[in-house]
């Protein structure tokens, strides 16, 4: 599977990644790249094996439906970019 | 004389107690090293202060009786873990500046055990790598030279190699994906152990593939492996995934006696183009069992071959949504834009490397509508497949015995052209991670060129006490003491 720059372009933007012109051609030639390595996996008939989510089997605990923490908007805060008045501020997003 | 610095962890601990030298000396002894180790750049940020903060309250504990396990005892911390009022970056330029207001659970439990931080270590950015050259801090040089070539401490975990190697951290903690922790340790001669998936709370630790990274130490031999992961271990309400079992003595599980043990030798990691020196030392390594009284078994785990290709399809797709986090908005970097999008595009451009780039696109392709099925589902089918490869080799051994890495230390510089080189390097290591099982590297003896070489042992959920006792056979049949020449010195 190679993939091309259109698609490079595409999956850049989904991912929220700004790309130069200059860089694109090189993501595509690397991702080609991985994605020639990975598709070895085609050669395996996988039909009717369940997918591995949780490489350790358990059962996860369950706990209270409870308040365990809280009141530390300061704390949440104190790394932000830009805030203001106990928000995050953030480029206007409506006219 | 020696040096406070040669102590080993269980050494620096009984002098300690012995009250022979106290904290103070010993931090002392290990912030100088630190600060005279600078051209190995193992060390993101220093923290000598509270370093000395801490092991004034270590001597006082002492002094009063009510030392901790780890009193006084200076370590390192990988830059993954989350320290409170410490920056952490996880060696990423999106991180900025960010300072956490809380503290790792694996850390907090070591400094509740007596431990005292020198500083936080480099790694590869993210820890997305295999050489410690992703980082934003730039590359770790591994305290081993060969043919006066810098060459690389191996990755992610390679500022705490090189730390535990240099003599910097009498241990150091660590981070495991695909690797991390026994690929950097082989390198540098150190020992490292990756426990069971779920063994060590993640929480606090600054994701990449949440269902494979696991939090372990790296340190100079088995025994100090075995007291710094019984401080890390434990269940943690703050993580689901960490399992609520008893935590063993790993120390007291170190009796020497491995007779009787199945060691089974996995037939497809005979892989091709191996160099005949790790050939050689694998096969020391079943003549070193077999003399401590093991029986070796041949086992198959046919499916190895696909496990670096469906690791590489499973880390990116969970990478890509953990690092969809980093937005620029409430923590770290941010670059403006005229919109939110604009200003998301930027943060992001600049603040992730471009390995971190490419993985973030290969998760988000195959996670993508029309293609999550074709690569995400059939690389999770065939983790099963995987991990059921262990389940049947473990009706008949007890642990696997392979070499940790196909190479010695590498140069600096020198697999930049094609990320899938670097990948291989994943090679032995990377099964046990999508199978959940605890493995570890130890030290087994040098190349022609006099680098340091690892065997790897991988063995069953919950079986680090077996895999300790097993590493620690190896290590005293191989008589490992070898230790690089301190060319990196600063003693002005």
């Amino acid at each position: 599977m190679s993939v091309d720059e259109a698609t490079v372009r595409r999956i850049a933007n989904l991912a929220r990644i700004g790309l130069r012109e200059d860089e694109v051609a090189g993501f595509s030639r690397e991702l080609s790249q991985i994605l020639g390595f990975v598709e070895q996996l085609d050669e395996l008939d996988t039909s009717g094996v369940t997918p591995l989510t949780s490489a350790v089997e358990t059962v996860i605990k369950r706990r209270e439906d409870g308040v365990t923490d809280g009141g530390i908007r300061e704390q949440i805060l104190a790394n932000a970019p830009l805030e203001d008045d106990g928000y995050f501020a953030v480029p206007k997003v409506v006219e | 004389m020696s040096s406070l610095i040669d102590l080993t962890l269980a050494e620096s601990r009984d002098g300690l107690q012995k009250k022979a030298f106290s904290s103070h000396e010993l931090t002392q002894a290990h912030i100088q090293n630190m600060e005279n180790s600078r051209a190995l750049n193992a060390v993101v940020l220093e923290t000598p202060e509270q370093a000395l903060k801490m092991a004034q309250l270590s001597d006082d504990k002492i002094a009063k009786g009510k030392a901790g396990p780890l009193e006084g005892i200076p370590i390192g911390v990988k830059d993954l873990f989350c320290t409170k009022g410490v920056r952490t970056t996880a060696c990423s330029n999106i991180l900025g500046e960010f300072t956490p207001t809380y503290e790792s659970t694996v850390t907090s439990q070591l400094w509740q055990a007596g431990a005292v931080m020198l500083g936080k270590l480099n790694n590869d950015e993210f820890a997305m790598g295999s050489s410690n050259e992703t980082s934003r801090f730039g590359p770790v040089i591994n305290p081993w030279k060969s043919d006066g070539m810098d060459l690389v401490p191996g990755g992610s975990s390679g500022g705490s190699s090189a730390a535990v190697a240099a003599q910097i951290g009498v241990g150091a903690t660590a981070t495991d994906t695909g690797g991390s922790i026994r690929q950097p340790a082989a390198f540098t001669g150190c020992v490292g152990l990756k426990p069971t998936y779920g063994r060590c709370s993640r929480w606090g630790i600054v994701a990449f593939a949440s269902s494979l990274d696991q939090a372990g130490p790296i340190a100079r031999n088995v025994q100090d492996t075995a007291i710094m992961l019984q401080h890390m271990a434990g269940h943690d309400a703050k993580d689901t995934t960490s399992i609520d079992t008893p935590v063993p003595d790993y120390e007291s599980a170190l009796t020497g006696d491995i007779r009787g043990l199945r060691v089974g030798i996995p037939r497809e990691y005979r892989v091709d183009g191996m160099p005949s020196e790790i050939e050689a030392l694998w096969q020391q390594g079943i003549e070193w069992m077999k003399s401590a009284g093991a029986e070796i078994v041949d086992v198959s785990l046919p499916h190895t071959k696909y496990a670096l290709p469906a690791y590489y399809i499973i880390a990116p797709a969970e990478a890509s949504s953990n690092l969809a986090r980093y937005d620029g908005l409430r923590y770290g970097a941010r670059v403006e834009g005229n919109s939110l999008d604009e200003m998301y595009e930027a943060t992001r451009a600049a603040g992730f490397g471009d390995e971190v780039k490419r993985r973030i696109m290969i998760g988000t392709y195959v996670l993508s509508a029309g293609y999550y099925d074709a690569y995400y589902v059939k690389a999770l089918q065939v983790r099963r497949l995987i991990a059921n490869d262990f389940h049947e080799a473990y009706k008949k051994c007890d642990v696997l015995l392979s070499p940790t890495t196909p190479s010695a230390a590498f140069p600096v510089g020198s697999n930049h052209d094609d990320p899938l080189t670097m990948y291989l390097n994943d090679v032995f290591t990377v099964t046990a991670n999508l199978a959940g099982l605890p493995a570890i590297s130890v030290p087994a003896g040098l190349d022609a060129k006099g680098l340091p070489l690892g065997l790897q042992l991988i063995g069953p959920a919950f079986e680090e006490q077996l895999l300790l006792r097993a590493a620690q056979a190896i290590e005293t049949a191989a008589e490992f003491n070898a230790q690089p020449t301190t060319w990196w010195l600063n003693n002005e």
